[in-house]
């Protein structure tokens, strides 16, 4: 057989049936659900008298709504102020009981960001189509799983028949070879990877990550560079199966049974592309090169070296670049020229399904330590990404360490990564987020985002400014090895 | 699906890249369990100059009188001329159904995001992919005459101008099908039961640990 990629792979393994016409039907083993882009799917099945196709293939948690204030979550869902908020959520257990589909509720430990709850459980596998009403679910691809966002009419169709219409798409590697400056992360590998390609150059494309830094990565780190896939343009993100995928899973409660697990492991071993296989385009970057990523305009594509300025729109490619890069200027109330260094900073967003797992609230504590958040920051906010996260970072006493330094520690949910809970930036307000997306409005009306690592953003916490935190004075210590 | 077949509309330009889904319907409007009533929330940054919420009467908010589509010239638009990779970012599928709720039945751009494609074809919404230049033309000519129309023929593939130009575009055989024809998916992929069975059954053989329940 002819030389395959890993998406060509999992393309075939799930293939139904293809159509003349390029259409195919390929079948799906894992469906996320959550409470925003769900209720108007079950509806539909309500209405037109189906059921769900698979019981199993489906695991349901809330996370965009829920609060993440301890005050209000002991009240479970009846602590959530917003009426409509509120329905939304109990609209999704009354579903999920109707149709019998498991879920994590509100208070359950195992509760979180459906992004950062597939993996945990083991319900995220390599080899498995996944498929969620929401565009980050490219995260679970770093288990070499073809995973990727649908709309809510995919996922009617996905209860109903387990199987989604799709169109093959092109293939796309990137390659980050060698290794990466002390203090530079995951994080900072996508933003450079956006910043280089663009936010439509992986339209069309599942991009593959490869080379050495990201065989470096931990399981954490390569969800975060998935997870951003979309903000590339592209649904899929993947990175083949190794030994760290494998050791993640092993024993996770959804994971194979110890009689299934080595088969399970010999199948996984081939989830790789083979040494010849054909990629329609070929992106590098030298790991050793990429400093601390800040994005600076209202595009995660609008992004900068830490140690650079604002760039000037006179310098763009074209006139519609122009305009996009001057209106981001006068909606961040920057200038070009600005030294990325000197941007003050109102608030401070540890969190989303980009970074709020262990090895991301662990990074961001080693800067935090015995030291205060800045004056001129009104709030610092951590919020763990499951309820199983939070749990482990208190056993280690990350959560003492963020109080001390004066930051929020909060309950597991999206939170101010898209402000649909009480979570928000006011008009004119300036953050440092860990998240993903720094589109206008995105985290409240008239907000500033400006996205960064977990280390980068704790560092902002704690100078009130961005700093570059290679020049930092922190333990470092070795992440990768410390990964749950 | 509502079908669509043809449509001489009203054309409305959006001259602005990268637009993304938060900004088609922010965030606030995703908690309604419905698909219908986000017409009025459509653009809701640009479209009002106060901060937008949920269940309230938009009929008395101001109104930014810079935004296109306050302009009565475009109030009855029913083809959105936008620019490059439209529909970024989130899936949100409030996305086509507040384009829908409004009116828009057509969106013309150099490039669209991937999955907004996949969901405005899902609710019936036409999307024509034209080179960069071919748009750049359209706005001026959009711009420059009021009441400018265009003419979509779907069976034909093709953009007509007033002056009777017909500008050919691609569309895919299936979505277009569909699009025609008024089908719904789910029926339609129903009636290969049988093979997704046998798929199943052939793939729980091989890889039983996808599989929890017996």
């Amino acid at each position: 057989m002819a030389s395959q990629t890993l998406y060509d792979k999992l393309w075939a393994q799930h293939l139904v049936t293809q159509r003349d016409d390029g259409s195919a039907l390929i079948y799906i083993d894992r469906h996320l659900l959550h409470e925003v882009t769900s209720p108007q799917a079950f509806e539909g099945l309500r209405l037109a008298g189906r059921k769900p196709w698979r019981r199993d293939a489906n695991l349901a948690t809330p996370d965009h709504n829920v609060p993440t204030t301890l005050k209000e979550r002991s009240a479970g869902n009846a602590g959530i102020l917003d009426d409509v908020s509120r329905i939304q959520v109990e609209t999704l257990d009354a579903n999920c009981e109707s149709f019998d589909i498991e879920e994590f509720r509100i208070n359950d430990e195992r509760q979180g960001i459906v992004h950062v709850v597939g993996p945990e459980q083991g319900a995220t596998l390599p080899g498995m189509t996944v498929v969620c009403g929401d565009s980050h679910t490219a995260t679970h691809g770093a288990f070499a799983a073809l995973s990727h966002g649908i709309g809510t009419s995919e996922v009617e169709h996905v209860l109903a028949t387990q199987c989604l219409i799709a169109q093959k798409m092109k293939n796309m590697q990137v390659r980050v070879e060698g290794k990466l400056g002390l203090g530079v992360t995951a994080k900072d590998i996508v933003l450079a990877i956006i910043g280089r390609i663009g936010t439509a150059g992986g339209t069309g494309y599942a991009i593959e990550f490869a080379g050495s830094a990201i065989r470096e990565l931990s399981m954490e780190g390569r969800m975060t560079i998935c997870n951003m896939a979309i903000e590339a343009g592209a649904r899929v993100g993947l990175v083949a199966v190794d030994d760290h995928t494998i050791d993640y899973l092993k024993g996770r409660p959804y994971a194979p049974s110890a009689e299934q697990w080595p088969a399970a492991v010999e199948a996984w071993r081939d989830l790789v592309s083979d040494d010849g296989a054909h990629f329609d385009k070929i992106v590098e970057l030298d790991a050793a090169e990429i400093e601390p990523q800040v994005t600076w305009g209202t595009s995660p594509e609008m992004v900068v070296n830490v140690s650079a300025e604002v760039p000037d729109p006179a310098g763009a490619a074209d006139e519609t670049v122009t305009q996009g890069m001057t209106r981001a200027l006068e909606y961040m109330g920057l200038s070009a020229g600005q030294k990325i260094t000197d941007i003050q900073l109102d608030k401070v967003f540890i969190g989303s399904c980009t970074n709020s797992r262990i090895e991301d609230l662990r990074e961001a504590a080693k800067v935090a330590k015995g030291r205060k958040v800045a004056d001129n920051i009104q709030l610092a906010m951590v919020v763990p990404g499951s309820g199983l996260v939070k749990r482990l970072a208190e056993a280690e006493g990350l959560d003492k360490i963020f109080v001390e330094a004066g930051f929020e520690w909060r309950e597991p949910g999206c939170s101010m990564c898209l402000a649909m809970n009480a979570d928000k930036l006011g008009a004119g307000e300036r953050c440092a987020s860990t998240s993903n997306r720094n589109f206008e409005g995105r985290q409240g009306y008239g907000g500033r985002t400006h996205l960064v690592s977990p280390a980068m953003a704790a560092a902002a916490a704690i100078e009130g400014h961005f700093v570059d935190v290679r020049e930092y004075d922190y333990d470092r210590g070795n992440a990768r090895e410390m990964s749950a | 699906m509502k079908k669509f077949e043809r449509l001489q509309g009203l054309v409305a330009p959006l001259d602005r890249a990268n637009v993304d889904t938060d900004l088609i319907i922010p965030k606030q409007f995703l908690k309604s369990i419905k698909r219908t009533g986000f017409g009025p929330n459509l653009f809701d940054e640009l479209r009002y100059l106060d901060e937008g919420y949920p269940g309230q009467d938009a009929s008395s908010r101001p109104l930014n009188p810079d935004f296109v589509l306050n302009q009565s010239r475009y109030r009855d638009a029913q083809v959105l001329l936008a620019r490059r990779n439209f529909g970024c970012g989130s899936s949100r599928e409030h996305a086509p159904w507040a384009l829908d709720d409004f009116g828009f039945r057509v969106v013309i751009a150099p490039s669209f995001a991937d999955i907004f494609y996949n969901n405005s074809f899902k609710n019936g919404i036409l999307l024509i992919t034209l080179d960069e230049e071919t748009v750049d033309r359209l706005f001026l000519e959009t711009e420059a005459t009021e009441g400018y129309r265009l003419d979509i023929d779907l069976e034909r593939q093709t953009v007509t101008t007033p002056d009777g130009e017909a500008i050919p575009f691609e569309v895919d055989a299936f979505r277009k099908h569909c699009l025609i024809e008024g089908l719904d998916d789910i029926g339609l992929t129903l009636e290969q039961s049988g093979a997704i069975h046998d798929f199943e059954r052939g793939h729980r053989a091989a890889r039983p640990w996808l599989f929890r329940e017996a």
